[in-house]
């Protein structure tokens, strides 16, 4: 992960070659516009430009390679359908007979290696820029997790998990999908334009991908070890991109939301949060010095259920196999309470059901697990204080 | 031991003998033929779950089966189709063909060659029974990546760690009798260098399948004590890395797709001179070639983890080695170009299926190569433009092969030609079908569509409808093809005769069609 010393000296000219390749892939973007409908151009299925200097070096090296494909692709295809045609018995009774030639093989492995030296010079001096974390302004450390993300501001000390918010029922057709559908969350990562943000990634659980296309960053988060990347944005906006390693039932679910705002705003964003969090720890000592009533805690644990808990038990708490349990007449929710809140605060240990106690509030939990434990037919009768989780942590 | 009908004792009940003669067979094209049907039979079911994930992702949105069930299909269709459609297909046509080509009276290890066969009925058994089982199938993706497998895979991967055993001994076993086999049992005169371009691309795909296959069992066997005896060979929290799971994996897995490749090569060298009436261009060069990617073949795994935070010179390296495969399979492609130049050529169904192996599997080639520049690849990985190469590499380098492969030589297996019209029928639908499904793939990925996903944004919703589509064409294709072969045993068109195709060259045309269950016992002089 550290730059390779020899590739951090290669002089500034040969950076010039570069552009050349960006002149090519100017040219090959006019190309493609008469070749291809333009639907297919505006719905963006290119490889996007991007808003980092990086993003745009690396369509510009697509471009390379798919110029220089289609290029050995025609003479090659030409050659063959010219043979197929002119060369076939009808026309061409007598076959030649040479068989070999030492010379032409040579020569067609000699050309196609210059031409991979040529590629690899550009992809070479772009490869080793990715590479280079160092002297970054911000550092975030992502924690993927089935299925979220979590980002933790390092410097500033704050953290906020990042959960898709489409519907339930627009994946299940029951309502119109969203212009973002799927790639839609609920708390997005806010980072500054202008400076370097280094993303440091690391997992729960199994591996997971961090992509955002438009910044050409797709940085694996593997449990038990940290990978680096970085990216500098100028342009303010919301980006979006998803998980990109299969990691589980809800991969599809668990999209990437990055909000690049101002500088200065950047800051006020930080700010606010550090207020925030200083504002929820007043208002869960609030929340655990009062008993709450049933009328209460149901319909705020229904709400945290359906986030949270339902993809996998089932809105209607029937699971899915043993994989996922029922909610409905299980042991843990018709049992004792204090196993309940364990399994809910620390989860199951290399399971898909994880620990609760970071993610979510005392009044939270002690809402859901009242919910769980009323509804599907439980009728427990249980009430679950906040105070009760807040001792059980 | 009981080796052929005749020599079963009379009193047998015919139906039980008939089965027992297919049990028992140690004869070389009793066993080949066995291979080929468990390996239709497995491509049909392996489609059949590409049917059910295409269907789902027709539409954005979920509509018929639920995001575990989709990865179940995904994982058992790619598993299904590497290792029971096309390593099975392959072994098949070099147990039909390389005693033929070589002149050879049979395989060299015949008891071997039934046993090696007879273990992946009961391997793929196990494998597909796990979609019965409590907690569903092994829904981590045909790579098995740990931790997904291991600590959170379903309690029947143990099954699929035990399937992927026995395909590897069967592998393995399979290999080891082929080797023997060409340095053995070659016809007097038969140089190294005078062996048919199937039998060398079979020589050096049965030594990548020696070098590999363990590897694979060696990870699944870490798999295996990591969930069930307390190690923590992929747990980080033991002291264990995940990512070592994938190099492990890896360096069986890129050799593995040239596994799947080199034979197609083999066939498309036989088929293409046969019809062009021209000999092979550059044979030496295609020997050379085709060994040079095999070795490239084993320092190039790196290219499939370019993200998971390898270090610089590391994934210089991987590009660098995975550039220069681009070099020999070139020289393939261009001395294919340089036999038809100047032939005289007809455009039977088995050309017509190795031309479309040669140009689609180069357009895959093109992909490959743009994968290989890693910065590039930052942005291809896991996307539906790797899933689009693949099929562009596997379907016409396995599929098409296999299938032209089938073409030319069931006029020798039968006696009998197949119906020509229905064969290009079959063609032109298949190359409508693959192209349909798996080209708007490349604009789904480059997009921005990760693969493996249940379900996806709006913006790739027109693309899926097309690739599903096209899927469904190429779904029935199959049987089409299905009916041709059936008809062609049945009779087909009329007798071959022995020498079937006028350009053909090599010792399995000197045979009479069909070619009698036991030839050569006299080896044949080659000059």
């Amino acid at each position: 992960m550290m730059p390779f010393r020899a590739f951090a000296r290669i002089p500034a000219g040969i950076g010039a070659l570069t552009r050349l390749p960006v002149f090519l892939s100017r040219s090959l973007s006019v190309g493609l516009l008469l070749i291809l409908p333009q639907s297919v151009l505006a719905q963006g299925w290119d490889m996007r430009e991007g808003v980092t200097d990086i993003s745009q070096r690396i369509q510009t090296l697509h471009h390379i390679s798919l110029f220089i494909c289609l290029a050995v692709g025609i003479v090659v295809f030409g050659a063959m359908f010219y043979t197929i045609i002119a060369h076939r018995r009808s026309v061409h009774p007598e076959p030649a007979n040479f068989h070999e030639s030492t010379k032409v093989e040579v020569i067609w492995t000699l050309i196609p290696t210059l031409i991979l030296i040529g590629m690899a010079v550009p992809a070479t001096i772009t490869l080793r820029d990715i590479e280079d974390n160092s002297d970054a302004d911000v550092t975030v450390l992502i924690t993927g997790s089935q299925w979220k993300w979590h980002y933790q501001y390092v410097d500033a000390g704050i953290g906020f998990y990042s959960n898709m918010s489409t519907p339930t029922e627009q994946i299940n057709n029951l309502e119109e999908k969203g212009e973002h559908y799927l790639l839609e969350v609920d708390n997005p990562l806010v980072i500054p334009s202008g400076l370097k943000v280094r993303f440091l990634t690391s997992s729960d659980d199994v591996i997971h991908s961090w992509w955002v296309p438009d910044f050409a960053v797709k940085q694996d988060a593997i449990p038990g070890f940290i990978n680096e990347a970085w990216t500098l944005v100028d342009v303010p906006g919301i980006y979006r991109g998803q998980c990109t390693e299969l990691c589980g039932m809800n991969h599809a679910y668990m999209p990437v939301v990055v909000e690049v705002v101002p500088a200065e705003e950047f800051n006020t964003w930080i700010e606010d949060q550090r207020v925030a969090m200083e504002l929820a720890g007043e208002a869960a000592v609030a929340a655990r010095s009062r008993d709450w009533s049933m009328e209460e805690l149901m319909p705020l644990g229904e709400a945290v259920y359906l986030q949270h808990c339902a993809t996998c038990h089932q809105p209607d708490g029937s699971g899915q196999g043993i994989t996922y349990p029922a909610q409905a007449g299980s042991l843990i929710a018709t049992g004792p309470v204090d196993v309940h809140i364990d399994r809910v605060l620390n989860g199951v240990v290399d399971t898909e059901m994880q620990a609760w106690a970071p993610q979510l509030s005392d009044l939270d939990i002690a809402a859901v697990i009242t919910y769980e434990r009323n509804a599907f037919g439980n009728d427990m009768g249980d009430l679950v204080q906040p105070l009760t989780i807040y001792n059980s942590r | 031991m009981i080796a052929h009908a005749d020599t079963i004792p009379p009193a047998r009940h015919p139906l039980i003998a008939w089965i027992l003669r297919w049990i028992l067979t140690t004869n070389h094209k009793e066993i080949g033929t066995l291979y080929l049907c468990l390996s239709f039979a497995m491509f049909i079911v392996g489609g059949a779950m590409a049917m059910v994930f295409r269907l789902e992702l027709a539409q954005p949105g979920l509509q018929y089966v639920g995001a575990d069930f989709y990865n179940q299909m995904v994982t058992l269709h790619g598993l299904v189709m590497v290792f029971g459609a096309v390593m099975p297909a392959f072994v098949g046509l070099a147990n039909w063909m390389v005693p033929l080509m070589i002149g050879a009276p049979d395989m060299a290890l015949p008891r071997l060659n039934n046993f090696s066969f007879w273990i992946l009925p009961f391997a793929f058994f196990m494998l597909l029974s796990s979609l019965f089982m409590q907690g569903g199938a092994p829904n981590f993706g045909w790579t098995l990546y740990a931790p997904l497998s291991t600590t959170y895979g379903p309690p029947s991967t143990d099954y699929l760690i035990f399937g992927v055993h026995l395909m590897g001994i069967s592998s393995i076993l399979g290999a080891i009798n082929i080797i023997v086999t060409i340095f053995n049992l070659r016809a007097p005169g038969m140089t190294l260098m005078k062996m048919p371009l199937f039998v060398w691309t079979w020589l050096i795909t049965a030594f990548l399948l020696i070098m590999v296959m363990p590897v694979l069992a060696g990870a699944v066997t870490m798999m295996l004590t990591d969930r069930h005896f307390g190690t923590s060979f992929f747990s980080a929290a033991g002291g264990g890395d995940p990512v070592m799971f994938q190099h492990v994996f890896w360096f069986f897995g890129h050799p593995e797709v040239y596994i799947m490749i080199l034979p197609g090569f083999g066939v498309a060298s036989q088929i293409i001179p046969t019809f062009a009436r021209k000999k092979l261009f550059g044979y030496h060069s295609m020997v050379y070639a085709t060994a040079s990617i095999a070795i490239l073949s084993f320092v190039v795994w790196g290219h499939h983890m370019f993200t998971t935070g390898m270090p610089l010179v590391a994934e210089l390296f991987f590009m660098y080695m995975t550039m220069l495969i681009a070099v020999p399979t070139g020289v393939k492609v261009f001395n294919w170009v340089a036999t038809m130049w100047r032939g005289s050529m007809t455009y039977e169904t088995p050309m017509l299926f190795a031309l479309g192996f040669v140009v689609m599997f180069t357009i895959g080639g093109f992909s490959g190569l743009m994968l290989a520049i890693a910065p590039a690849d930052f942005q291809y990985h896991d996307t539906f433009f790797v899933v689009a190469h693949l099929h562009y590499v596997l379907y016409p380098g396995a599929i098409f092969a296999t299938m032209a492969a089938i073409y030319y030589w069931l006029p020798k297996w039968t006696g009998n030609m197949y119906n020509e019209r229905l064969g290009k029928i079959h063609f032109w639908s298949a190359v409508f079908g693959l192209n349909l499904t798996f080209f708007p793939m490349h604009f789904a990925g480059l997009g921005g569509m990760p693969r493996r996903i249940v379900d996806y944004a709006l913006p790739y919703a027109d693309l899926n409808l097309v690739s599903s589509l096209g899927a469904g064409i190429l779904g029935l294709t199959q049987f089409l093809f299905l009916y041709i072969v059936v008809d062609a045993v049945r009779g087909g068109t009329g007798k071959a005769t022995g020498q079937v195709w006028d350009g053909a060259e090599g010792l399995e045309w000197t045979l009479p069609s069909p070619a009698p269950l036991h030839s050569f016992h006299k080896p044949p002089q080659v000059d």
